[in-house]
């Protein structure tokens, strides 16, 4: 991540707090997802809330915004009791909240998402014209510029997605403002975009609520950081008293090793698996790479750089037109998705929820998804192993059966992870495999990718996350406008990497 | 098809391609009838294609609202049969009687939207299910108290359906006009707003603070009226009312059929009543030229079928590939090297 100046968290002054929430309690089903959490926010200042996936941060946001009701507890603002039964309510009393879930309306403009609800009017018409103008204005002000007022959701990409909606909780006027993963669909350089609209804020007094697994942006913002447990409050300190050692140790209960796994000794890179020459279509144009077995490429770029598209024109969702395809030394072609799993490829979407998963059917039933559609033989054995494979990857479900909308976003993201290691394939594509995912998690996914390429299997990895691309690659690739810029070898800089991303150095361009 | 999707800039909305088709079938019909030895443009016939848009019209603009809040509604040529029967035995005969015999027939209608509403909107009931079990009360009742035509309409009723202005007929004018108000509607009301949030997802409504009931409700209300304006319109046109004047046009499932072919999306939230009047105009057209090539009744609706199904295969291909494409492919060969054998790259 570029290292820049933080927000800089002052000592919590003894201001009082705009909101307490008090011995909150809220069960499912009778599962206690949150017990007795205890809070104080106080204006201008961020309140930090990290847990592991499914330790209940969601939750905890949701009972505050007035999505869900509280079994016990209270939530007072200024010093008065709320009860609310609607997120309107919550909004009225001066609280809004940038839910983790996609919460736009695809298919109406940006202006038309920002102002739902609550469209400005002159008369009894709505005064679109001042929509949009106030639109400009609101996204000037927190210094986005190019997204226009009149583009329809559905055309942005996830990043300006999430500074829509950004902007949307911010545009309320409120003076709490919780965001629950704000950053999870951004790169490094949005951040500061987003880092530079917190600062924002903070000066105009509001209290924020900011849950996040990325520890540097917890330590960046935060001046109180609380940590959630299986939904239990583990503990509230001054961020000063912290450091991510401590902060890892809190969450997940146990000493952490060396963060990136290296490369299991003996692990050789072998044959070429998949190899690319001049290849493109509408997305992406001349690419030339090479995956070898035991491989981990990184394929870092900035976003809309064509990185998505990439692994997806592989994949077939967009198949390429040009150039040739080489996979296991034999030149072919991969018109679909399904001609691509029944050659050994996979794909894990950056998209979970639009791409991913059914959201009303089990987890099992979600993780057996391909191996069901694509190799109906071999079902009967994963179903056998599917267990196993979970709980390697630690999903927190209640049981196989819980339908996958109850799960926790991280938990959704290692489901989706579940369905495709059971179709063993040989190259495997992943696009931001570890967003939303918790520390703990994060971990153990690094292992499995290792302990993949051990088995000879090639990992494409896209990774908007600097530190992520450099820990676990044995090579990087860099695009950038469609077309690869570059190749990095491992022990590459952020700044190496970068430089290729935006084009700043172009006299040290390699072409692969 | 293809002589179409070159026609095509990369940026034309889905109602810019209905227009496009409605073109087409134009340019068509014209050609046919001329084959044919008439003339497509003169003014009787444009008036007979008009005459035959605003029935369909009327109901399809009902039913685009009801579609874009996310519900359907089934129940629609059971209203307006009522509605021409109220009209027409409220009127029996007397011009004095026109409006009371309005009021009741719209009044009425508006009532059984209103229920309609109310079951979809409360009781979570979806529209396709809740407006066949409104349609089926509905054609119940009109089974068992009407045997055949009733009542009659005053001559200065009739006027409505015959008069023209110009080659466009006055009940195209009322159609168009309500089209209009309800384009407003969409576009500059906040219900109107929230009718497509509501469609579009009703839990990012809901927690933008919109209140999800009310547009749903208002939509069928409208839609009902709209049905209700068809069935006076159709009073109008054949002096009584009659039981089974909706079912007989089939308005249901051609209004729907409209709403689709307009490109509105049959799961809500997106779409427009411009799509729908293209949708319904495209339709009398063709069944206009049909009826001068004396199709018969089987081959037309073989026609209207494929038209309709092409239609929605058409949109969906274009909303698969929503991105704009980075390289064009007519300036793709300067980037790429001719493909060489298979070899390693690295
Ligand atoms: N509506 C619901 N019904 C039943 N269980 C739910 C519901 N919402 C959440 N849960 C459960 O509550 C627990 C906490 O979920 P929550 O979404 O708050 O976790 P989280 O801390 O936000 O995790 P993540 O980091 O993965 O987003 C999970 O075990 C989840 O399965
Ligand atoms: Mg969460």
């Amino acid at each position: 991540m570029t290292s820049n100046d933080a927000v800089a968290p002052t000592a919590s002054t003894p201001t009082q707090p705009v909101l307490r929430a008090t011995g909150l309690t809220k069960r499912f089903f009778g599962n206690p997802v949150l017990e007795d959490v205890t809070l104080e926010l106080h204006p201008g200042q961020v309140h930090g809330l990290v847990g592991e996936n499914g330790a209940g941060k969601s939750t905890l946001m949701k009972v505050l915004a007035g999505v869900h009701q509280p079994d016990e507890g209270t939530v007072e603002i200024d010093g008065q009791a709320q009860q609310f039964s609607h997120p309107i309510q919550a909004q009225q009393a001066g609280l809004s909240t940038v839910f983790q879930e996609f919460n736009l309306l695809p298919d109406r403009t940006v202006a038309e998402n920002i102002y739902l609800g609550r469209e400005p009017r002159r008369g009894p018409l709505v005064d679109t014209a001042a929509m949009r103008r106030d639109t400009s204005e609101l996204l000037d002000g927190l210094g986005v510029t190019g997204l226009d007022p009149d583009r329809t959701v559905r055309s942005l990409s996830v990043a300006e997605q999430q500074i829509v909606e950004i902007a949307k909780a911010v545009s309320y006027d409120s003076r709490i403002i919780s965001m629950d993963e704000p950053t999870a669909a951004l790169a490094d350089h949005e951040v500061e975009l987003l880092y530079a609209i917190i600062r924002r804020l903070l000066d105009r007094d509001v209290a924020i609520l900011y849950v996040s697994h990325r520890l540097k942006e917890i330590f960046d913002l935060c001046d109180t950081i609380t940590v959630l447990k299986d939904g239990q409050q583990v503990t509230t300190q001054p961020a000063s008293e912290l450091d991510e050692g401590a902060l890892v140790r809190l969450m997940v209960g146990r000493e952490m090793s060396a963060f990136f796994p290296q490369p299991t000794p003996g692990t050789e890179v072998g044959e070429p698996l998949l190899t690319l020459s001049g290849s493109g279509n509408g997305y992406v144009d001349g690419v030339d790479l090479t995956l070898r077995a035991g491989e981990i490429v990184g394929l870092a770029g900035l976003q809309g750089s064509g990185r998505t598209e990439l692994v997806e024109s592989i994949f077939g969702v967009t198949p390429l037109t040009r150039g040739t395809l080489t996979l296991d030394g034999e030149t072919t072609m991969i018109s679909s998705p399904r001609q691509a799993i029944r050659r050994g490829l996979a794909l894990i979407t950056e998209d979970r929820k639009a791409k991913g998963l059914a959201l009303g059917q089990s987890v099992l039933d979600n993780a057996l998804g391909v191996v069901r559609s694509v190799f109906p033989g071999r079902t009967g054995e994963a179903r056998t192993s599917m267990p196993g494979v979970l709980s390697s990857l630690e999903v927190a479900a209640r049981s196989l059966d819980q339908e996958v909308q109850f799960l926790s976003g991280g938990n959704q993201q290692k489901v989706v992870l579940a369905r495709w290691l059971s179709v063993d394939p040989r190259v495997m594509l992943m696009d931001e495999p570890t967003r939303g995912i918790d520390v703990g998690a994060k971990h153990a996914i690094y292992e499995l990718m290792r302990g993949l390429a051990a088995d000879g299997v090639g990992i494409l990895m896209v990774s908007s996350e600097l530190p992520e691309v450099i820990g676990m690659s044995d090579r990087i690739l860099v695009m950038r406008d469609g077309r690869l810029a570059g190749d990095l070898p491992r022990g590459a800089t952020e700044e190496d990497v970068l430089a290729l991303a935006t084009g700043a150095d172009e006299h040290e361009e390699v072409v692969a | 098809m293809n002589a179409l999707a070159r026609l095509r800039p990369t940026h034309l909305t889905s109602t810019g391609i209905v227009y496009l088709v409605l073109v087409l079938v134009l340019v068509l019909g014209a050609v046919i009838t001329a084959a044919a030895g008439r003339n497509f443009f003169s003014t009787g016939n444009i008036s007979a294609i008009l005459t035959g848009t605003s029935i369909l019209g009327f109901i399809a603009i009902g039913q685009t609202l009801v579609i874009l809040a996310g519900s359907l509604d089934l129940s629609v040529p059971y209203v307006a049969s009522l509605a021409s029967l109220l009209g027409g035995v409220t009127m029996a005969g007397q011009t004095c009687n026109i409006p009371l015999a309005v009021i009741t027939a719209l009044g009425v209608a508006a009532l059984i939207g209103l229920v309609s509403g109310l079951v979809v909107a409360y009781l979570h009931v979806h529209g396709f299910i809740a407006t066949l079990g409104m349609g089926l009360i509905l054609s119940g009742y009109l089974g068992t108290n009407f045997k055949g035509s009733a009542g009659s309409a005053p001559r200065d009723f009739r006027l409505i359906g015959a008069l023209n202005i110009g080659p466009v007929p006055l009940s195209t004018i009322i159609m168009l006009v309500c089209a209009v108000l309800v384009i407003l509607l969409l576009r500059r009301t906040r219900v109107g707003h929230h009718l497509y949030a509501v469609g579009g997802s009703k839990d990012v409504a809901r927690l933008s603070g919109v209140r999800t009931q009310p547009p749903i409700v208002l939509a069928h209300v409208l839609c009902s009226v709209l049905a209700g304006m068809a069935g006076l319109l159709l009073l109008a046109r054949l002096s009584v009312g009659s039981p089974t004047i909706g079912t007989q046009g089939g308005y249901d499932l051609m209004s729907i059929a409209a709403v689709v072919l307009g490109g509105t999306v049959l799961a809500g939230g997106k779409g427009n009543i411009l799509g729908t009047l293209g949708g319904v105009a495209i339709f009398a057209v063709m069944d206009n030229v049909m009826g001068v090539m004396q199709l018969n009744a089987f081959l037309q609706d073989v026609v209207r079928g494929l038209v309709i199904v092409l239609a929605v295969a058409v949109y969906a291909r274009r909303n698969a590939d929503l991105r704009p494409a980075r390289f064009d492919r007519s300036r793709a060969p300067r980037h790429t090297p001719a493909p060489t054998t298979a070899g390693s790259a690295a």
